[in-house]
């Protein structure tokens, strides 16, 4: 049985544990004018981000060559495609459409 | 309004694949723990986040106590208090928008934001909030049809998550191709690597940004020392 108090705090403070992490950098650096240190790293951070974010989609799931080689595969698919057409759709959507079928089909 | 949604809907399609599937794999396990679609539903609005609301689920079984909950999922979360900083002058001019964009600042909305460049002749701000809310959307859509009628799948989606692992991938490709200067991103993915085989990759995430802020800190040093010297 769902314990109804119980839930409603534990999804509560969830949300607001989220939110905080989320507003902290504006609550801290949003009122003043951002010194030129916190305005180059936020410029420069989404790019170091992103890279993370790529390491830790290919190799987050696990790091033996069954579950990371259809993740490479499809993803040297998707970097030529782009840079061959540079249309964001078809990289995306022929790659997503490589990788199920390198999972469905060949990785089984 | 038309323009601004229909550019903000294509560019967010690879968001929508993502967030629906995902979605729906947490609406079925929160189903499965006992927490009907209404449940799935208050929590994609409130939280609004994908690793989170799986340990959520988690703390529920579990029975976690609020004050552990609180730090747990601080921690699952911290990535978080780097993401604003991109956003701090951007996100000023939203107006009442403001709070929202700020809850609304999830991985992939983070990434779209700053990796669209938005054609003039649309509005700015307008076509930031809908790329915003429509992310949004996928995800509450999602996670309550996953509760309603996940189980009734019967064909293998299996694989149809790539699309957000794509959506980086493309975004990285595009700065990259764009960018003349690649160190940022170089220091990111080094840092990745190092701390993915060194941790493992669900603690991998803060270590990795936290050295990334601090190769960018010091290679703002170094730029500045060069301009110096160039300049005396």
């Amino acid at each position: 049985m769902v314990d109804f108090k119980y839930s409603v705090m534990i999804i509560l403070i969830s949300a607001i544990a989220t939110f905080f992490t989320r507003v902290f950098p504006f609550a801290v650096f949003g009122r003043r004018q951002p010194s030129k240190t916190v305005l180059y790293v936020g410029k420069n951070l989404p790019s170091a981000v992103i890279a993370i974010l790529v390491v830790y989609c290919i190799c987050g799931g696990g790091m033996d060559m069954h579950t990371l080689l259809p993740k490479v595969i499809a993803g040297v698919c998707v970097v030529a495609l782009h840079v061959w057409k540079r249309n964001n759709l078809l990289s995306i959507g022929l790659g997503t459409v490589i990788y199920m079928a390198l999972v469905q089909l060949v990785f089984v | 309004m038309r323009k601004e949604l229909r550019f903000a809907f294509i560019r967010t399609i690879p968001v929508m694949l993502g967030y629906i599937f995902m979605g729906m794999a947490f609406g079925l396990l929160f189903q499965n723990a006992g927490y009907n679609f209404i449940w799935s539903f208050f929590t994609a609005v409130l939280v609004y986040a994908g690793s989170g609301q799986f340990l959520l689920v988690d703390m529920l079984q579990k029975h976690t106590g609020a004050a552990a909950a609180l730090i747990l999922m601080l921690s699952v979360q911290c990535r978080h208090m780097f993401y604003g900083l991109t956003f701090i002058e951007d996100f000023k001019k939203m107006g009442k928008a403001y709070p929202y964009m700020i809850h609304s600042l999830t991985d992939e909305t983070y990434s779209l934001l700053w990796g669209t460049v938005i054609p003039e002749g649309l509005d700015l701000k307008r076509t930031r909030l809908m790329i915003a809310v429509l992310d949004h959307s996928y995800w509450i859509a999602g996670c309550t049809l996953g509760a309603l009628l996940g189980s009734l799948i019967t064909f293998n989606v299996t694989g149809v998550d790539y699309a957000m692992t794509a959506l980086f991938i493309v975004i990285f490709t595009e700065q990259w191709l764009g960018n003349k200067n690649h160190t940022p991103a170089l220091i990111g993915a080094a840092a990745g690597v190092l701390f993915i085989v060194l941790l493992g990759g669900d603690k991998f995430l803060l270590p990795a940004l936290a050295v990334s802020v601090g190769g960018l800190l010091i290679n703002q040093k170094l730029d500045e020392r060069k301009e110096k010297t160039e300049n005396g």
